[in-house]
């Protein structure tokens, strides 16, 4: 077990394992940053979202909170305007890829993004970026589930479940760029590819692009 | 893509033979998918499939670094290569409007090849004379100031040829059948 440090965030005094990844403890102790794509067993995180940027005392830029790790006497801030810039930005890149349109969304009110807007004072729509319009087709193959590509926000939860978890590997990350989409190999409908169907995917995505049918249902009746 | 005949045999053989040169090892996966390539002329998704086997990862894992890299293609070379121009001077003169009346008239995405492997479309980067934009190569060919109607004109060229090479092939059949 390694030692107990103290540091401080936000003004707070907190306790904390040597080493441990800071969003985690930020997280841990009733402090929000927003993130995406951390997750909390992956050996090496990806910091691909940008969204959980702190400043530290002593360190010259704020850096993401997914990667680092705490050290005794660390004394951090979750809101600078420097890392509120950076988020903002981040944020709005995030929906220029993402389709709008929560009143039709079986996550509406369960959404990372919802709640990232409402702790952030950010709004849910476009004000400096374009739309960047994909036409993708929706994968209602399997039994239980619905994947709507166009809600993706490319967190990675998914495919992480699938590959380290589950054990299945049937979903990845597929083409590059602005055509970079979570898919199946060959890009087959789930259905028909070596996906089991085991639904924990659908546990993990932080936004409405992988959801249960049961409550796509409910979602259109009550529409 | 379907696969020719003797494909399957061909591929499960370059393959088993690359890996006396690799160790199935993750490190590995692009040095092998090169030369995956470099024998089979693309990455067909069975080599895909047996290389993932072989290195022991989900084939959804090969197929992400095949579809990252730019220099890895899916389908195979047509007998025909479509290159349609998509540099800063022909995009600016509709290049893209081009790419997609070959898409529409072969019935394919650019980076797909046709089903008959007769024409395989592309986009590349300034080929170097842009007063022609916008321009497409086929094969070695430069085709000037290209029009949505000269699409027509281009593939219509090629099919022709085609229909006279099997017509000749046909004569010289029954030359030697008689
Ligand atoms: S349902 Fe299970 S096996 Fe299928 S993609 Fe999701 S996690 Fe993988
Ligand atoms: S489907 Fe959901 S969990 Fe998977 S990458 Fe997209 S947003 Fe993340
Ligand atoms: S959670 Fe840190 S970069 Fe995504
Ligand atoms: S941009 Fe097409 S030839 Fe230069």
């Amino acid at each position: 077990m390694s030692k107990e440090v103290k540091i401080i965030i936000d003004g707070k005094e907190i306790k904390a394992r040597e080493g441990e990844k800071l969003l985690w403890v930020a997280l841990d102790n009733g402090i929000y940053i927003p993130h995406l794509c951390a997750k909390r067993d992956a050996e090496k995180p990806d910091a691909s979202c940008r969204l959980c940027f702190v400043e530290v005392e002593g360190m010259p830029n704020p850096v993401t909170s997914c990667t680092l790790p705490v050290k005794d006497g660390m004394v951090v801030r979750t809101r600078t305007p420097r890392v509120d810039r950076l988020v903002s930005t981040a944020f709005e890149l995030l929906l220029s890829n993402h389709r709008l349109g929560c009143g039709k969304c079986p996550k509406n009110r369960s959404c990372e993004l919802q709640t990232i807007a409402k702790e952030r004072g950010l709004k849910l729509k476009l004000t400096r970026l374009r739309p960047l319009e994909r036409d993708l087709p929706v994968d209602d193959s399997p039994q239980g589930f619905i994947y709507d590509p166009s809600r993706c926000v490319l967190c990675g939860q998914c495919v992480w479940v699938c590959h380290n978890k589950v054990g299945v590997g049937a979903i990845g990350f597929v083409r590059r760029g602005i055509e970079r989409k979570m898919a199946t190999f060959g890009e087959v409908p789930l259905a028909e590819s070596r996906c089991t169907q085991c639904g924990e995917c659908v546990e993990v995505c932080p936004v409405g692009a992988l959801t249960k049918k049961e409550e796509d249902e409910k979602q259109a009746e009550s529409a | 893509m379907e696969l020719l005949e003797g494909e399957e045999e061909l591929i499960h053989s370059e393959v088993d033979s690359i890996f006396q040169e690799f160790t199935p090892e993750r490190e590995n996966l692009i040095p092998v998918l090169q030369e995956t390539q470099k024998r089979l002329k693309y990455l067909p998704k069975l080599a895909m499939q047996k290389i993932a086997e072989k290195i022991g990862i989900p084939e959804v894992d090969v197929y992400s670094v095949a579809t990252f890299y730019n220099q890895f293609r899916l389908y195979p070379p047509g007998k025909n290569q479509i290159k349609v121009c998509m540099g800063t001077a022909c995009h600016m003169m509709g290049g893209h409007i081009i790419l997609e009346s070959f898409e529409r008239r072969l019935g394919i995405k650019e980076g797909e090849t046709t089903p008959d492997r007769e024409f395989s479309l592309e986009r590349v980067a300034c080929v170097g004379c842009c007063a022609l934009a916008p321009v497409v190569v086929v094969n070695d060919k430069v085709e000037p100031k290209v029009s949505p109607i000269r699409v027509d004109g281009i593939l219509l060229s090629y099919e022709i040829e085609k229909k006279l090479e099997e017509k000749e092939k046909d004569a010289e059949e029954e030359g030697k059948s008689q």
